[in-house]
């Protein structure tokens, strides 16, 4: 299979062969940052074209339609029209709190989607802690959420943040312990030896029973923790206007937004990575020719592909079930989420140590 | 060491905002109007400051939060060597999960999980 590492070590020699060491260091460092901003933007703007669609297509609608073929033009033209919105200066707040918020929300999602593996060899961090350093990482979001709404001085603002805060934090604890669960399966936590443990199964389909709890409890809560779909009370715009970023106007509302679309990426690109193999192909015991077949297909593609279709299941959520009240939210994670997280963890460990699972 | 890596990574997202924000200044038109400062709640003007001493229930849950979310940090390191630590890991483990949804079933008693 194709090795993204082959590419990136020939660049590293080309360049080191043309200047100084440090130099060098000094380019590849600036190209993983543009490669690393490249990716972040085409995504967002792909999820939001693609949530668009989907939506228009849930309610039997078109969708965007004009602008380039199929309207896939759209989510660049918005976000051309966002750049050039003025952003308003809002006499109460306070000043440093609330531009200090998107910086937060933005550093969250950029150093959690840096974490996932693409394909083989295309990962921008691979740490000995991988999994737990995501988890770490992309819960510094809550603060900046929190921040907006509390520093925006506005009481729509103030009860978006505070729901959002108690959501995000619930559903955290979820999310932890379904990954925690995994890892005991796998014994890791760096990503790259996740997916390289998954080269003869799938977790999912290795660990059975467990595992496949652990995938619907942490499919909950990560479609809970992007505050979408049926959870998404933080920013109901029935009842708060845009709940936590109300009063943030131009493109400092656009960061919030594409933060919300890259937060889903990461939960649908963790659900993968733990769950669906990561970029490893699907095998099938036996069948040697189909195996042989789908080792054709970039893991590249294999990744995305796992991706979209559980960016399409958190989408579908969305359309199926109505809004969660804030009682029923809580009740949800603390009373059946927790309890059965637990239970499930002690599960997998009894068929990890006495060797039940495939 | 991924140290560098992670450096790069942080400065990427610092600049992926100072240079958005760059630009929208530099493009974006400037208006000026007195009632554009105002806070965006119901039209009338706002009354008070949302600074203000918030509901408890919020404050609880993030208490419990802190708990399980410090027991969930606890569990990491035990669960990369679940596996060679065997039976007498299982037996270990076991008494702290224990402890700790006995900790949970007492907050569900005192009724800490209600939302009131």
């Amino acid at each position: 299979m194709f090795d993204f590492s082959i590419i990136t070590q020939w660049i590293d020699q080309l360049l080191r062969g043309l200047m100084p060491d440090a130099a060098a260091t000094v380019v590849e460092c600036v190209l993983v940052g543009l490669a690393l901003l490249l990716g972040y933007a085409v995504i967002a703007l792909a999820l939001i074209y693609v949530e668009r669609k989907v939506c228009a297509w849930f309610q039997c609608r078109l969708g965007p339609n004009r602008v380039g073929p199929f309207g896939i033009l759209q989510s660049v033209a918005d976000m051309l029209k966002m750049l050039t919105k003025e952003i308003i200066e809002i006499k109460h707040v306070d000043r440093f709190l609330f531009g200090l918020a998107p910086y937060i929300v933005i550093i969250a999602s950029v150093a959690a989607f840096s974490c996932l593996p693409f394909a083989r060899g295309l990962q921008v961090l691979d740490f000995n802690v991988g999994i737990f350093f995501l988890v770490a990482v992309s819960s510094i979001g809550i603060v900046g959420i929190l921040l907006a709404g509390w520093a925006s001085n506005n009481k729509y603002s103030l009860i978006g943040a505070m729901r959002s805060g108690a959501q995000m934090i619930s559903y955290e604890l979820s999310i932890g312990l379904s990954i925690l669960t995994m890892v005991v399966l796998s014994g890791t936590l760096q990503v790259t030896e996740l997916v390289e443990g998954q080269a003869d199964g799938w977790f999912l389909f290795k660990g059975h029973l467990p595992a496949l709890i652990a995938f619907v409890i942490y499919l909950v809560a990560g479609t809970a923790e992007t505050n979408r779909g049926p959870f998404d009370l933080p920013e109901a715009d029935s009842e708060l206007t845009a709940g936590y970023h109300t009063e943030y106007s131009g493109m400092h509302f656009g960061f919030f937004y594409l933060a919300e679309y890259l937060n889903m990426f990461i939960v649908a690109g963790v659900a993968t990575t733990l769950f669906l193999g990561g970029w490893m192909p699907l095998h099938v015991p036996g069948w040697e020719g189909f195996n042989e077949v789908m080792d054709y297909i970039p893991s590249l593609f294999w990744f995305l592909g796992k991706v979209g279709v559980m960016i399409f299941v958190i989408m579908w959520f969305k359309w199926t079930f109505p809004r969660l009240r804030i009682d029923q939210l809580l009740r949800l994670e603390w009373k059946y989420l927790l309890p059965i997280n637990l239970l499930n963890l002690l599960l997998m460990v009894i068929v990890v140590v006495y060797k039940l699972h495939f | 060491m991924n140290l560098t890596l992670f450096v790069v990574v942080l400065l990427t997202a610092i600049f992926l905002v100072v240079a958005a924000l760059g630009i929208a200044r530099l493009i974006s038109p400037r208006t000026f109007n007195r009632q554009k400062g105002e806070a965006y709640e119901c039209g009338i003007p706002t009354r008070g400051s949302s600074w203000m001493q918030f509901k408890v229930g919020y404050y609880l849950f993030a208490i419990l939060f802190l708990l399980f979310d410090v027991e969930t940090v606890l569990l990491f390191p035990w669960a990369v060597i679940a596996r060679e630590l065997g039976s007498a890991g299982l037996i270990s483990i076991s008494f702290f999960i224990a402890i700790l949804v006995l900790g949970l079933a007492y907050a569900w008693k005192k009724g800490a999980l209600e939302w009131k």
